[in-house]
């Protein structure tokens, strides 16, 4: 068997460096990291990237940084396996290798205009930074913004100065909610459900966009349509096991759909009879 | 080249033809493994061919997609850029059923569907196919007639058909018409070789038919209509999870990546092997959740793969009805049963309905 060098090859990786990384929480780390020669990673908000630790393994993971910062861009990593684990060790300096970014985003150009309220459960709040930030760099594009952010425990909250500054700004609104408080929490106490009646949109002219674990999605999908808002207007973005990100492995299919091709966003209109989505 | 070119090649010249086409590159044909048992092995004379065979063990997928591979070769070094690479081997395959024909076309597809699949296509393009018409069904397990397999339909360079003395070769490709130049033991088909294989053709209509019973184009609507089936319950409740469905299928080209570094630490290799959507782990996200936590769903999941999926995407079966599934099963779990199951539950509903 004869081994040749692959030009066109899928599984080339990217070399990037890391700039900067700030410890989150217990289980999640920030990362800022550049390609070489700083050139941009032309990403989409809500797609992923693979991030390689070679000799280890290769995982998905969502970019967390608007594609207006074209320098470098961010990942929020929670340290669950071989190579998360592995990363989180990785420090400022450190090379990794990356291919992408994969997937459909949020569609930018559809939302454009409209009202968007975004629902961001524990990490999914990762995924919807890209978004957030990418409006907020962009703001008079977009008509009202809602965000609505819940976690397990204050401790887990991730991006705490920046959700400081939603909360002061002006511009939009920003609601959060925790299942459990500790002594310090004088916030919202709740599943992130009980966010939503309470908020004042037209649901007409008003875009969903939730991220967080699978068991959120079913109550509030629930809640926005009790809210009125069509379901070709709620957005989701799936979290599945990914080996390749080209629509081959198989491991992300849901149905006949590739979460790492036709998603990882997607219209709640197009997957709501899918039984494996949820 | 003729659209619509035969030629024949006389058995008494078989073996020559054979040794000539071994002598050009690596040659593999069936070989008999023992009773009933067939592989696809590396052959140098015609004695070595198993004319008659049933399906093989594993089917051609292993050469056009290895079972491990290697994608990247990296070292350890910090700063060194890991090379991409693909495994090449040229080799002529003689001797494929249409069933194994249709495996490949299947996997060209989903390699060719953007974003391509470069480590596929390149040692694809290194295969010649030579294909072999099964003149008579090879056992009670086949389903070919009801996924439009078991008459050649492409996916071929030349094709052999056995007329008794002597083999009718349809040539199909430019890299066929080669083989036919440059070995030299093929004479030009005349009428009374093409009326031989057209009774050929035509007994095989008798004998043939759909071996379940329902039109081949209204399988996808009954799998519409079966995504709750009781049958995907009883499959629960046989299926092992062993994954021997799927590796043997010439269809089936799920995968694993995996890294692996050599005893130095210091070079490693990123490689991809055959995985199973039949096993636990396979739709398990890292937090612990499993999509497809039941083995009725993975099961489902194989069958919809086969008969409804590619249907959306491909516009065909991918499902070859080689019968290796229900011949390689442990626990007995037959393709042809299931359909039949679904096909009855479905009619059981219009009863219903009725009553």
């Amino acid at each position: 068997m004869e081994k040749v060098a692959l030009k066109d090859s899928g599984y080339r990786l990217k070399k990037a460096k890391i700039l900067h990384t700030k410890k989150m929480t217990a289980n999640e780390k920030f990362f800022e990291i550049a390609l070489r020669e700083n050139s941009p990673l032309d990403h989409e908000p809500g797609q992923f990237i693979m991030v390689s630790l070679p000799g280890i393994g290769e995982v998905p993971i969502s970019v967390c940084s608007s594609p207006v910062k074209r320098d470098s861009f961010d990942l929020c990593v929670r340290a669950v396996g071989k190579v998360t684990r592995s990363l989180h060790k990785l420090k400022a300096g450190d090379e990794i290798d990356i291919r992408g970014p994969y997937g459909k985003g949020f569609p930018i150009r559809i939302l454009e205009g409209n009202d968007l309220l975004i629902i961001a459960g524990g990490l999914g709040i990762a995924p919807l930074r890209s978004l957030i930030t990418y409006i907020l760099d962009n703001r008079r594009d977009f008509g009202k913004v809602h965000i609505l952010f819940g976690c397990k425990e204050p401790k887990e909250m991730l991006f705490g100065d920046e959700l400081e500054d939603w909360n002061k700004r002006t511009d939009l609104h920003y609601a959060c909610t925790v299942d459990r408080a500790d002594p310090d929490w004088a916030g919202n106490v709740g599943v992130i459900t009980t966010l939503i009646p309470g908020v004042d949109i037209d649901p007409i002219r008003t875009f969903a966009a939730v991220v967080g674990p699978p068991i959120m999605y079913n109550f509030v999908i629930k809640e926005l349509l009790a809210k009125g808002i069509p379901e070709n207007q709620i957005l989701l973005s799936f979290e599945r096991n990914m080996k390749c990100g080209n629509g081959k492995c198989g491991r992300c299919q849901i149905q006949n759909l590739y979460v790492c091709q036709d998603g990882p966003v997607f219209h709640y209109e197009r997957i709501k009879n899918l039984s494996e989505a949820f | 080249m003729e659209d619509m070119q035969y030629v024949i090649l006389k058995k008494e010249r078989f073996n020559d033809f054979i040794s000539r086409l071994s002598k050009m590159q690596k040659l593999i044909a069936p070989v008999s493994k023992g009773y009933n048992n067939f592989a696809f092995e590396e052959v140098s004379s015609g004695s070595d061919i198993a004319l008659k065979y049933i399906p093989t063990v594993l089917p051609l997928k292993k050469f056009f997609m290895p079972q491990r591979e290697t994608l990247l070769e990296f070292k350890m070094a910090k700063g060194a850029d890991a090379e991409a690479v693909v495994e090449l081997e040229p080799m002529t395959i003689f001797g494929a059923h249409t069933c194994d024909l249709a495996g490949i076309q299947c996997l060209n597809m989903v390699f060719s569907e953007r974003p391509k699949d470069y480590n596929y296509l390149t040692r694809k393009n290194r295969i010649t196919l030579i294909g072999l018409e099964c003149n008579e069904y090879c056992d009670e397990y086949a389903s070919c007639h009801l996924v439009n397999a078991s008459f050649p339909g492409g996916g071929y360079d030349l094709f052999f058909t056995d007329l008794g003395d002597y083999f009718i070769v349809h040539v199909k490709t430019q890299i066929g018409d080669e083989i036919v130049d440059v070995t030299g033991f093929f004479e030009k088909a005349d009428v009374s070789h093409m009326n031989d294989l057209e009774r050929l053709r035509d007994h095989k209509r008798k004998v043939f038919s759909n071996e379940v019973p329902i039109e081949s184009k209204k399988l996808p609507e009954l799998f519409d209509k079966s995504f709750r089936a009781r049958v995907w319950k009883d499959l629960d409740e046989r299926c092992l999870a062993c994954g021997n469905c799927t590796n043997v299928c010439p269809s089936c080209y799920c995968f694993d990546i995996r890294d692996e570094l050599d005893l130095s630490l210091k070079n490693g290799v990123r490689f991809r092997i055959w995985d199973s959507c039949q096993l636990e782990p396979f739709a398990r996200v890292a937090g612990g959740i499993n999509f497809r936590k039941e083995r009725s769903a993975r099961q489902r999941h194989r069958y919809y793969r086969k008969f409804r999926y590619s249907v959306d995407r491909f516009s065909r079966f991918f499902c070859t009805g080689c019968g290796r599934c229900t011949r390689t099963c442990m626990a007995g779990i037959s393709l042809k049963e299931t359909l039949n199951e679904l096909i009855k539950e479905s009619e059981d509903r219009v009863w219903k309905k009725w009553l």
